[in-house]
């Protein structure tokens, strides 16, 4: 309870709708900002009340429990659902009522948990979309010069996540693990500073999973990362930050370390703590 | 070029001079034929690219082909004979009406865009049979001969307005397949496989789904003025939703998307269709019905779908052979 | 005062053909919510209903013969329906589901036109309803607000199944997420059958009972068509209120129009479907639906 209070302090209010009073700290602003966003369904509270800062550059991750809120969290950031009341501010500019094209369009862009690809298509088409959007004409009717540069930058950022090889493959031919990381290369394209992962790891092999954390080690600094995830040993390695939500309320945040050791984080995973030994031990 | 490509350049080439001499070889007749079936297939074209491409199934263009088609008559009637002038004003009219019905019509998609678009179908084929301007039930008529210079003499040879409506045909094939290569057509491929992924992109699937819904008007504008060049003479009858219909069907049957599939189903269709009626006269609808509950069972991927598992086929017995050889 | 008069008893008519179209629509409307599939052979089925009605009540006949064209209409509808349904299920892509309808559209068009001749067959309305009852001091045939009537009818006894009986509410899960009502064990082709026969019955007594009014004859099974889709479209998808809301405002704008501006019919029909696109692409008030998951 106590680091809830202790986020809330950190003045989010000021960070919202606005230019920076200091001045100073425009490195330091942070670049995604949630305060007091809630989502209810009825009478079922998905998230509640729940206020985040992610600071630029760095890796935050988001966990917790099945059921705690996270997809609905990460639903309303990406822009996919309306918040019923709160406020999401990206860069300084209050986005609550953005659509995904604007917010994909200020450089926040989302993964998908299940593949969500242009199946019929070319890896390099797919990623040719995201470049053309971002750098090109995307309606013009007639083929240009411009088109060649397209595709080179293209097959760039599809050599940049390992799927040089598959450049030409129509997606359909992709193992899961391939389809994720041809997702990773779209997402790069649209030249993001925020790239919002919706479990990125799930349903990869060890190797991928490795391969997943060596790619997202390797984005530089400008790109801020928020990863919702349930393998705790990717988010120990990769996370600066990690918060915790259960039952839609933000029960912690810190490093990862300071997470491991709260028991706050301890009863939701696992339930009220019991004289007799756990049933499992935490990673140390 | 790859073999395949260079052949297939060289198969539309032959192609293209085969239509080119027909009336040289055929009757009249024949030809009349051949023209209506050319310009029903550049409307075909245009329903491929929005049902094929984007993925967005309609039975309205007819509408934009009626656009065209009386515009140009009542430009033949009142302002010139000339067949650039017809076919300009019939398919900028096209282009117009195209872009405002589906400025409305696109923000549906699916099967609810399937039903607004028949609606904007019927709806226009109701206008045509009731507005007296366009003669109303009775159609237009007394257009004249069409003229191709300034000045020059009317084209009253059935061999001159069917080059003419080839002409217009390849014009609007080559813009359609342009289209596909192009930036847009990447686009509108992306719309028709997942909108919700174009958009994560920061592009909304809207203004590509709106482009390509003007695109096909312009092609289905063309393809009437050139219905008018010909014939002479718009009915309401021209309009009808068995003609969407159709349309529709070719697409499916020749293989979504291609371009070359649904126009070569076109041919057959209309081929086979009048053919039959001259034996079982009175059973039209009857037939095509059945035709089209045959195709949906009998040919899931229609006329390309076949090429390309013959093709599927073909490299898989190449594959066979070279491993054969390695073995030995 | 004339000119209300006039617009009253226009507005009535607009009733009547807001009755026709809703028992049409709601069966149409329900089946694309529960299954997304189209079927335009829904306006065939409307006018087999019409010729029922030729069979049973052309010659002119009594109550008797009006309840038993209607059972007639209704075991047609609900066979059509359950042929419909177990066609389309064979088929998985919802294009080719509407291409098959619509070769069986253009079949039994031909069929009932072989039968029953290409010109237009006027039915008698049924003999204590053939009157006029006198509304403002004009007379008004009875039977459209028999029609009226029997829609609201109809419209309740929907309405109270779908609102309060369990099997209903599995009709309105199905609408909502197909997904979830399948995993829970429940049967969807089931659902979908039951929904396709009785949504068929309704349009084909829906065509039955417009007889009387709008007679039979080829090519009325598209005007009907045409009509069921602006309706559904203007109304919402998968809901009776919105069918009842679409085929109350169709009614109205296509018997003004008409009356009207019979040349621009067509436009303010157009019109008004392109004002509900503007503001509401999903229609009026259709079904909720469950968040698409991707």
């Amino acid at each position: 309870m106590s680091r809830l209070d202790e986020t809330r302090k950190e003045g989010l209010g000021d960070s919202l709708g606005g230019s920076d009073p200091d001045g100073s700290s425009g490195a330091a602003a942070p670049l995604l900002t949630v305060e007091h966003l809630t989502l209810q369904y009825g009478q079922l509270r998905a998230v509640n009340d729940v206020s985040l800062t992610i600071a630029r550059g760095a890796r935050h991750a988001l966990i917790g429990p099945n059921g705690a809120g996270k997809s609905s969290l990460f639903s309303v950031l990406a822009g996919s659902t309306r918040a019923t009341s709160g406020a999401v501010a990206f860069d300084g500019h209050d986005i609550t009522g953005e659509s995904e094209v604007e917010r994909a369009r200020r450089g926040m862009v989302r993964t998908y948990q299940h593949a969500n690809l242009f199946v019929a298509m070319t890896v390099l088409e797919n990623v040719a979309v995201a470049v053309e959007r971002a750098a090109g004409r995307p309606l013009r009717p007639w083929p240009s010069r411009t088109d060649r540069r397209i595709r080179a930058a293209a097959a760039e950022y599809v050599a940049r996540v390992g799927l040089a090889d598959r450049v030409n493959d129509r997606v359909d031919a992709l193992s899961h693990g391939e389809r994720r990381q041809l997702e990773v290369a779209m997402v790069l394209a649209c030249e993001p500073s925020l790239i919002l992962f919706d479990e990125p790891t799930a349903g990869m092999s060890a190797a991928e999973t490795a391969r997943f954390g060596d790619l997202v080690e390797s984005l530089p600094d400008s790109v801020t990362t928020v990863i919702i995830e349930h393998d705790l040993d990717i988010v120990f390695r990769l996370a600066h930050r990690v918060s915790v939500l259960a039952a839609g309320v933000l029960i912690a945040e810190g490093t990862p370390e300071e997470v491991r050791a709260d028991t706050a984080v301890h009863e939701a995973y696992l339930g009220v703590d019991r004289n007799d030994d756990p049933l499992f031990e935490v990673a140390s | 070029m790859t073999r395949r490509r260079l052949l297939g350049v060289v198969g539309a080439l032959v192609l293209v001079l085969a239509l080119a001499v027909l009336p040289l070889m055929l009757g009249n007749y024949p030809v009349t034929i051949a023209a209506r079936i050319l310009a029903f297939a550049l409307l075909v074209v245009s329903v491929d690219l929005l049902t094929g491409l984007t993925g967005l199934p309609t039975l309205g263009q007819i509408a934009y082909f009626g656009v065209g088609a009386y515009t140009a008559g009542l430009v033949g009637i009142h302002l010139s004979t000339n067949l650039f002038v017809q076919v300009g004003l019939g398919t900028l009219a096209a282009i117009v009406v195209a872009a405002v019905t589906g400025a409305l019509a696109v923000r549906t998609s699916g099967i609810v865009f399937l039903m607004v678009t028949l609606a904007i179908g019927e709806l226009a084929h109701r206008v045509a049979d009731g507005l007296p301007v366009l003669g109303a039930s009775n159609g237009l008529a007394g257009i004249p001969a069409p003229t191709l210079l300034p000045g020059g003499g009317p084209l009253t040879l059935v061999a001159h307005t069917y080059w003419w409506t080839l002409g217009v045909f390849l014009v609007g094939f080559v813009v359609a397949l342009v289209v596909t290569k192009s930036p847009l057509g990447r686009s509108m491929r992306a719309v028709r496989e997942s909108p919700s992924r174009l958009a994560a992109v920061g592009q909304a699937p809207y203004w590509a789904k709106l482009s390509a819904y003007t695109v096909a008007g312009a092609l289905a504008g063309a393809a009437g003025t050139a219905w008018t060049a010909q014939t002479r003479f718009v009915a309401p009858g021209d309009l009808a939703f068995s003609i969407s219909a159709i349309a529709l069907l070719c697409v499916v049957l020749g293989g979504a998307g291609t371009l070359w599939g649904p126009v070569l189903a076109a041919a057959v269709v209309i081929i086979v269709r009048d053919w039959v009626a001259g034996y079982v006269s009175g059973y039209r609808e009857l037939l095509l019905g059945l035709l089209f509950v045959i195709a949906v069972y009998v040919l899931p991927r229609g006329f390309a779908g076949v090429a390309a598992t013959w093709r599927r086929r073909g490299a898989r017995r190449v594959a066979e052979r070279e491993a054969a050889h390695v073995q030995t | 005062m004339a000119v209300f008069d006039g617009i009253l008893l226009t507005s009535l008519n607009g009733l009547a053909l807001a009755a026709v179209l809703f028992m049409v629509a709601v069966g149409l409307s329900l089946v694309f919510g529960t299954m997304d599939v189209l079927n335009l052979a829904h306006g065939s089925l409307a006018l087999g209903g019409a010729y029922v009605g030729v069979v049973f009540l052309g010659t002119g006949g009594g109550l008797g013969q009006l309840v038993l064209a209607m059972i007639v209409a209704t075991i047609v509808g609900l066979a059509a329906g359950l042929i419909l349904s177990l066609l389309t299920r064979g088929i998985r892509d919802h294009l080719k589901q509407a291409l098959l309808t619509l070769g069986l559209a253009l079949i039994a068009a031909d069929l009932m036109r072989l039968a029953f001749g290409g010109d237009v067959k006027s039915v008698a309305a049924p003999s204590p309803l053939d009157g006029t009852i006198e509304i403002l001091g004009r007379p008004y045939p009875t039977y459209r607000l028999f029609v009226i009537a029997m829609s609201l009818v109809v419209g309740g006894l929907l309405y109270a199944v779908i609102e309060r009986s369990l099997s209903g509410a599995i009709v309105r899960a199905t609408v909502a997420d197909r997904v979830m009502v399948e995993a829970l064990g429940i049967r969807t082709k089931v659902v979908l059958a039951a929904v396709f026969s009785i949504g068929a019955a309704l349009a084909v007594v829906g065509g039955l009972l417009a007889a009387p009014v709008l007679g039979a004859q080829p090519g009325l099974d598209n005007t009907i068509l045409l009509l069921a889709l602006v309706v559904v479209v203007i109304g919402g998808l998968g809901s009776i209120k919105g069918a009842a809301l679409g085929a109350i405002l169709v009614g109205q704008v296509q018997t003004l129009g008409v009356a009207l501006l019979p040349e621009f019919a067509s436009f303010l029909l157009f019109g008004a479907m392109a004002i509900v696109l503007l503001v509401r692409p999903g229609g009026l008030l259709p079904a909720a639906h469950a968040e698409v998951a991707r």
